[in-house]
């Protein structure tokens, strides 16, 4: 078990690696430097002025370097300009430069300085993550327990009435991805022109304009349900039906085992033979599930808090990415990526761990 | 208990019973008109060929038909009660307490997530509202019961760390844990093998005598039913076509079916080329397509037009019998006693030159033990310093029960592993390190394999003439497709299938007909030496005697030589010339048929020929159950492998069993044995089988 | 000046509008239940109610594709002055002679016809949804075959690389891979020359390994593969076909490549698991133990098995792949602005949602009702190849 573990996260730091400088590569190719440069010095540069900032500002070396700068491997490059100021990647201006450190890269804990929101990388990070975690706290907290009562429900009695309305549902959103959830539930619930909403208001139900707010900005500071209602339930709704479509078919497949019928047979009850001998088999695959949908999670968290306006980790990436914030978006991808493996990790350990034939064999 | 019942009444009646399952199309009916008796303590043994419904009857018992069966009509009374007008609460109530069941799949009936102990103490909190702690040293004294070791350790164990045959057991346990009244048996043992078969079913005879339970025995295995079972019910096409005590229909047999089933079965004294056996012609009829009148009609060598076809046929009682009856209209015109009209007997062949020579053949495999790849490599030994050689014409049969490594020989042999050392000469050519992909054609179509499992022999996506032109096409047959067109359905006609059959896919294919292509592909490049891993044993008895003939007729005919790795005993001796028998990766016996079926045995080999059960009254068994479970080849004992569960093991002198493997001894005509007994005990040896003088 | 349309008569003129959808819909279920019986797994499709409901969802949006020339009321790129975000059934003003008086689904920002938009996205999405699909699945499975069926090595590195493109959150790959700069370092073509190299390898292994036996047919059919597949090769990834008929837009083919990349992993994960689990069958030993070469027995006796399952995921894997398109036009990545596509199309009327909602939820409903016909005839398919 520890040996295995031990793989596990060995394979995992190595795609990390190989990731992050995937990333790290992808973010310093030439065009984006220039764009770069461009964004940070002036916009009418000429080509040469180009290359000499790149080269005062240290991104002339080679790409390998300059990742292992970042990382914090390589020394931190520092440069002496014509009137002996000495420049470096570890010297922050205004500091002394014989007193600044060798390195500093991620594994010094420097992120670096974030060129859009005008901060340091982590603290631009932290702040973000943290909004995020709420959302995804809340997603989580709806989404998880749905999801399997719903794909419990349909799997296990297949083919009744129950099973066909809550399948009809699931795969209808699995087939609407955030964006378009997320603008029909605002057409819907917080347009002052369409859905429900100038219906309510006419009638006096509801004092605003609409029932609920188009943004969530406001769950920066103070999360409401009012104002967190439809971000959670636009993520939620396709990890909905998507988990409980696989809890659905897992049931469903557990319900036609041979030990069901010799439960049955046994003269265990239909709602025994469901908690006891059913669930517990069921809930293995989905479990896996649940976990592998993180990198989809993601995504919709980008999606909705660009939608939502909610400047969490999803928006900080959307704007990191489209405003070339080279180190934003590096810090970005180390957070995504670690995200996705370690729940990778979870999801295996957790697997073994609920499924005794693995465990003990 | 509702109301008292009265013992000298049936257990179990079913009358006039008829089960219909519904799909989309149409209404398949399965059972018709079934009707059976079992009284207190009463063992009834339900037989017949796959698709007869007799599993459909004892899901019918238990009320446990599914979404899409439903009895169209009849009763089935339990200690006097209807069944099918019970309600689930009521069934609830006699499911498990009164009446219980045991499956085919012991791993798939047991809850892989559950300990044992609780899925053994479930029964009795059920249906009696016992407290845990004592529903649990309830478990403990059942386990100890059906004889499983150290009760304790198995009742905190998860399924999948019991063997197979301890799972059967743990499966018959939760069966007894309220003593029921009924128990129904859908073939225990079939997933089993024959030594530890054999103890499941001393098992279950002692249970059923001690605790007084009556059983519903569902096999398509005779000699079992002989073997457990008082009364016989012979199922054919979804209908009871003879019913009665079970020596007197082996013995006196008043159906046509019932007697060629007895024909085609390999019973001790037939032989291939003297006595063959009869194969039932024909196949069994699907559901919706059964014939008017008698099913077995149109496969009966006694069917008479107009008579037969022309009404629907009762059970009748036979003259002079007790309780056994007949679904014939010609009972009393069928000479029954006259011997089967012998189509042909042919030559024994002439046995030729040696092909194929095996000298010290080793496979090693190197396993990791853990689940996750990592810890320690071990090496498996699947082969041993196997040695001996097969000649032109001759069938060489390999025995062994699952892990003895016959698989892993036949791999080797075909070239898809290597061997780790030894030498395979194949026509003087060495063939032993040589990959299937180094090989030349003609060696490649020299050299074939029948498999074992006539679903999967074929590729379902594919016509069967197809498969067979390709196989052509490999071997380098021919110069045009239209000569290899011919030539395919030559081979079809050589192993006697209809020429439109090449257009089929091959889930228009029934089982035996399938095996018939695996052969007639096997056979495309004019093989010389063909493996035949267990062609028949997925095969029902009736078709298994013409797929044998089958494959005896073409070895006659081209002189090839076979390789019949087998587990089943009884159609080894009747065809193979010589036997070869293995146990976990070693030779423990090799010589003529007649030399490894009849004493000196290898213990080994003893205990195999007592376990497999005979459908035959006249033998008569030297019972020897092995103990325990046959040890993994990964971690195989040390010294002789079979020393764990030897019974002889005493007589040799010094504990040598324990430390040393015995060396391989030659007695008189070739016979050799590996083992360290002693020769005057060796020739103290009793015949496991006799059979009774006529 | 007319009046602007209830919603019924706007339901009757868009139903009218699709005549020509209504016509090859039913000419094709007509044709398709009459012999259904002889065309296999597609015939079952409609045995299955969940089945024909996917099936008739998604061919609607396919011959809408296909008739979107007719069925446009407007220059889906033609502004109308006045007509900025105006409500469904809206009439034009000032229409000029022959125009259609309406603008049925309303206008959007730009006042451009929303219904005529949303027909010609449909087009969009068709266009590179199924192609990037049928590319993906080929790397897909002829990368999965040899790592299933002979593992080692081969199978270790491939499935670290496949699990890396699956670890990659979509949006950041996205982000990277399809912006202007990208472009100009040519990483797209370079992408392209190794995915579309794929098909053309894969159609010459199946047919070398099934025909070697005969040379003659073996050299005619891998012959033809080569020309055509090379011709086409040359053209859509390098943009050098000499004959100028194969091509594609530097744009179309960063998000195709995109596409298609993200793609790949997922039919290789399904097509590894299956070989692993047909490679102990019977009739690939029967086809080792004849002689068979691996590329035989993987394409011809364990790939044509395996068909199932591939057809179900291809169907769930086109809607994924609309979504990711849809997800790209969202964040405006790799596609013009005045393009009709779905996804950039709700990306423009997601701003002004709280004032004019449809000029996003008419797309937004296309969008859905595609995936979720896909999704269904999926289902249906599952379904009904598993009653086998």
């Amino acid at each position: 078990m520890l040996m295995f573990v031990l793989r596990r996260i060995g394979v995992m730091i190595l795609t990390a690696f190989a990731l992050t400088f995937v990333v790290f590569y992808m973010t310093n190719l030439p065009p984006n430097l220039e764009k770069l440069a461009k964004s940070e010095a002036s916009v009418r540069m000429e080509d040469d002025a180009v290359i000499s900032w790149l080269a005062e500002n240290g991104y002339s070396s080679p790409v390998l370097q300059r990742y292992g700068e970042w990382l914090g491997v390589v020394p931190g490059w520092t440069r002496t300009d014509e009137t002996g100021k000495i420049t470096g990647r570890c010297i922050k201006a205004g500091t002394d430069p014989a007193t600044a450190p060798g390195y500093c890269g991620v594994l010094q804990g420097d992120w670096g300085f974030s060129t859009v929101f005008k901060q340091p990388v982590s603290e631009v990070l932290a702040r973000s993550l943290g909004a995020t975690g709420w959302l995804m706290f809340w997603v989580m907290a709806v989404m998880v327990p749905t999801s399997l009562l719903l794909g419990v429900l349909s799997g296990m009695r297949e083919g009744s009435r129950t099973d066909r309305v809550l399948s009809t549902f699931a795969i209808t959103t699995t087939a609407t991805p955030e964006y378009v959830s997320g603008v029909i539930l605002i057409a819907l619930l917080a347009s002052a022109t369409a859905g429900i909403s100038p219906i309510l208001n006419e009638a006096g139900w509801i004092s605003g304009k609409t029932l609920f707010p188009g943004t969530a900005t406001s769950a920066m500071d103070d999360i409401t349900f009012m104002n967190f209602f439809l971000p959670v339930m636009t993520i939620a709704l396709y990890g909905i039906g998507y988990i409980a479509r696989m809890t659905r078919a897992s049931m469903t497949e557990v319900m036609t085992q041979q030990y069901i019928r010799t439960a049955r047979l046994k003269g265990v009850g239909f709602r025994q033979v469901v908690m006891r001998h059913a669930l517990r088999n069921a809930l293995i695959a989905p479990f896996t599930v649940i976990m592998l949908q993180f990198p989809w999670l993601l995504n919709g968290v980008v999606i909705v808090e660009t939608l939502f306006n909610y400047k969490g980790f999803g928006w900080t990436l959307v704007q990191a990415a489209g405003n070339n914030d080279i180190n934003t978006l590096l810090a970005c991808s180390v957070v995504a990526v670690f995200v996705v493996l370690v729940t990778q990790l979870i999801s295996d350990i957790g697997y073994v761990f609920l499924n005794p034939r693995i465990r003990l064999a | 208990m509702s109301e008292p019942w009265d013992p000298s009444k049936p257990i179990l009646e079913i009358e006039n019973l008829s089960i219909s399952f519904f799909t989309r199309l149409r209404e398949i009916p399965a059972v018709m008109d079934f009707s059976c008796t079992v009284m207190a303590g009463e063992a009834m043994g339900l037989v017949g060929e796959s698709g007869c419904g007799k599993s459909t009857v004892a899901l019918a018992v238990m009320r446990d038909l599914g979404k899409n069966g439903r009895i169209t009509g009849g009763s089935i009374r339990f200690k006097g009660r209807d069944l099918t007008r019970m309600g689930e609460e009521e069934l609830r109530h006699l499911r498990g307490s009164e009446m219980a069941m045991i499956y085919q799949e012991p791993m798939a009936s047991l809850n892989p997530a559950m300990k044992i102990g609780a899925q053994l103490a479930e029964v009795p909190m059920i249906h009696r509202g016992m407290a845990k702690d004592e529903a649990w040293k309830l478990a403990r004294q059942i386990v100890a019961d059906v004889r499983l070791p150290d009760p304790d350790r198995i009742l905190n164990a998860y399924p999948h760390q019991l063997s197979g045959g301890q799972q059967q057991r743990i499966v018959i346990a939760m069966a007894l844990m309220s003593k029921p009244a009924l128990l129904i048996l859908d073939e225990p043992t079939t997933a089993l093998d024959v030594t530890v078969e054999a103890g499941i079913v001393d098992l279950v005879k002692d249970l059923g005598e001690k605790y007084g339970t009556s059983m519903l025995f569902i096999s398509h295995n005779l000699g079992l039913v002989l073997d457990v079972c008082d009364r016989l019910c012979v199922m054919y096409s979804g209908e009871a076509v003879e019913t009665g005590n079970v020596e007197e229909v082996f013995d006196k047999m008043r159906h046509p079916y019932t007697q060629a089933l007895f024909r085609s079965i390999p019973l001790p004294g037939a032989d291939k080329n003297a006595r063959p056996l009869v194969a039932i012609p024909g196949n069994f009829p699907l559901p919706h397509e059964r014939p008017r009148g008698c099913n077995f009609g149109p496969r009966c060598s006694y069917f008479v037009e107009g008579r037969c076809n022309a009404q629907d046929i009762p059970m009748v009682d036979v003259a002079d019998a007790h309780r056994h009856e007949s679904r014939c209209l010609r009972i009393t015109e069928i000479d029954w006693s006259a011997p089967p009209a012998v189509a042909r007997t042919a030559e024994k062949a002439e046995i030729g030159r040696v092909v194929l020579k095996l000298e010290d053949l080793k496979k090693y495999y190197s396993v990791g033990t853990s689940a996750f790849g990592g810890g320690m490599k071990k090496v498996v030994k699947a082969n041993e310093t196997l040695t001996f050689e097969a000649r032109e014409g001759e069938t060489l049969a390999i025995v062994g029960e699952s892990g003895c490594g016959k698989s892993t020989f036949a791999k080797v042999l075909m070239g898809l592993e290597t061997a780790t050392s030894g030498k395979i000469m194949l026509f003087d050519e060495n063939v032993q390190s040589t990959p299937i992909q180094m090989r030349g054609t003609d060696t490649i179509s020299k050299l074939q394999m029948v498999f074992q499992n006539p679903f999967d022999t074929l590729n379902p996506s594919s016509t069967v003439g197809r498969q067979i032109i390709r196989a052509l096409e490999i071997f380098k047959f021919g110069d045009s497709d239209a000569e290899r067109h011919a030539r395919m359905l030559e081979l079809l006609d050589l192993v006697k299938l209809p020429r439109a059959f090449a257009d089929r896919m091959p889930r228009q294919l029934s089982g035996g007909q399938k095996q018939r292509v695996g052969i007639a592909r096997a056979f495309a490049g004019g093989a010389k030496v063909v493996v035949a891993d267990e062609p028949v044993s997925a095969l029902d008895v009736s078709v298994q005697a013409a797929v044998t003939d089958l494959l005896m007729d073409i070895q006659r005919k081209n002189k090839t030589t076979l390789l019949f790795i087998s587990h089943d005993l009884s159609i080894v001796r009747y065809l193979s010339d010589r036997v070869m028998v293995m146990y976990l990766g070693h030779v423990v016996e090799m010589g003529t048929t007649d030399q490894v079926f009849s004493p000196p045995y290898h213990p080994y080999t003893e205990a195999l020929l007592s376990a497999v059960p005979i459908a035959d009254t006249r033998v008569q068994r030297n019972r020897i159950v092995l103990e325990g479970d046959i040890p993994s080849a990964v971690n195989p004992p040390p010294g002789c492998p079979f020393q764990t569960r030897c019974r002889w093991k005493s007589q040799v002198a010094g504990g040598l069993c324990d430390r040393e493997v015995p060396p391989v001894r030659t007695l008189e005509g070739g016979h050799q044995i590996k083992c360290h007994l002693p020769d005057d005990v060796l020739a103290s040896m009793e015949p496991v089988i006799k059979i009774a003088a006529e | 000046m007319e009046d602007a349309l209830s919603w019924g008569s706007i339901l009757v003129r868009i139903a009218a509008q699709l005549l020509p959808v209504w016509v090859a819909l039913i000419a094709t279920f007509a044709l398709s239940m009459t012999f259904k019986r002889r065309l296999g797994l597609y015939g079952r499709i409609f045995d299955s109610p969940v089945g024909m409901t996917g099936f008739a969802l998604v061919m609607f949006w396919v011959f809408t594709a296909i008739f979107a020339d007719i069925i446009i009321t407007h220059d889906p790129l033609g502004q109308f002055s006045g007509m900025k975000n105006i409500l469904p059934g809206a009439p034009l003003k000032d229409a000029a002679e022959g125009a259609y008086p309406y603008y049925l689904l309303g206008g959007d920002h730009l006042a451009r016809d929303v219904f005529s938009r949303m027909v010609m996205g449909a087009r969009d999405v068709l266009k590179i949804a199924p192609a990037a699909t049928v590319v993906a699945f080929m790397v897909g499975v002829t990368l999965g075959l040899p790592a299933g069926y002979l593992g080692g090595k081969l199978d270790t590195s491939i499935s670290f690389l496949s699990n890396l493109v699956l670890a990659f959150p979509v949006i950041l790959l996205f982000y990277l891979l399809v912006t202007p700069e990208i472009r100009v370092t040519g990483i797209p073509t370079v992408l392209a020359a190794i995915l579309f190299i794929f098909p053309v390898v894969f159609l010459t292994i199946l047919l070398n390994s099934r025909f070697f036996t005969s040379p003659a047919k073996r050299n005619l059919y891998v012959g033809i593969v080569l020309v055509i597949g090379l011709w086409a090769y040359s053209g859509l990834a390098f943009n050098a076909d000499p004959l100028g008929v194969w091509s594609m837009d530097p744009n179309m083919l960063n998000v195709f490549v995109s596409v298609v990349f993200v793609n790949s992993p997922g039919v290789f994960r399904i097509v590894r698991g299956m070989v692993m689990d047909i490679k102990t069958r019977d009739y690939v030993a029967a086809g080792q133990t004849r002689g068979e070469g691996p590329w035989y027995i993987m394409l011809w006796e364990i790939l044509p098995n395996a068909r199932g399952p591939l057809i179900v995921d291809f169907c769930l894997r086109i809607g994924y792949t609309t979504i990711l398109l849809g997800t790209l036009g969202f964040f405006g990545l790799g596609v013009t602005p005045e393009s009709p596509d779905w996804g950039s199309t709700i990306n423009y009327g997601r701003r002004l949602l709280a004032i004019a909602p449809h000029p996003a939820v008419v797309p937004a409903f296309a969008l859905m009702s595609l995936v979720l016909g896909l999704n269904l005839l999926a289902d249906g398919l599952r379904e009904e190849s598993m009653k086998d």
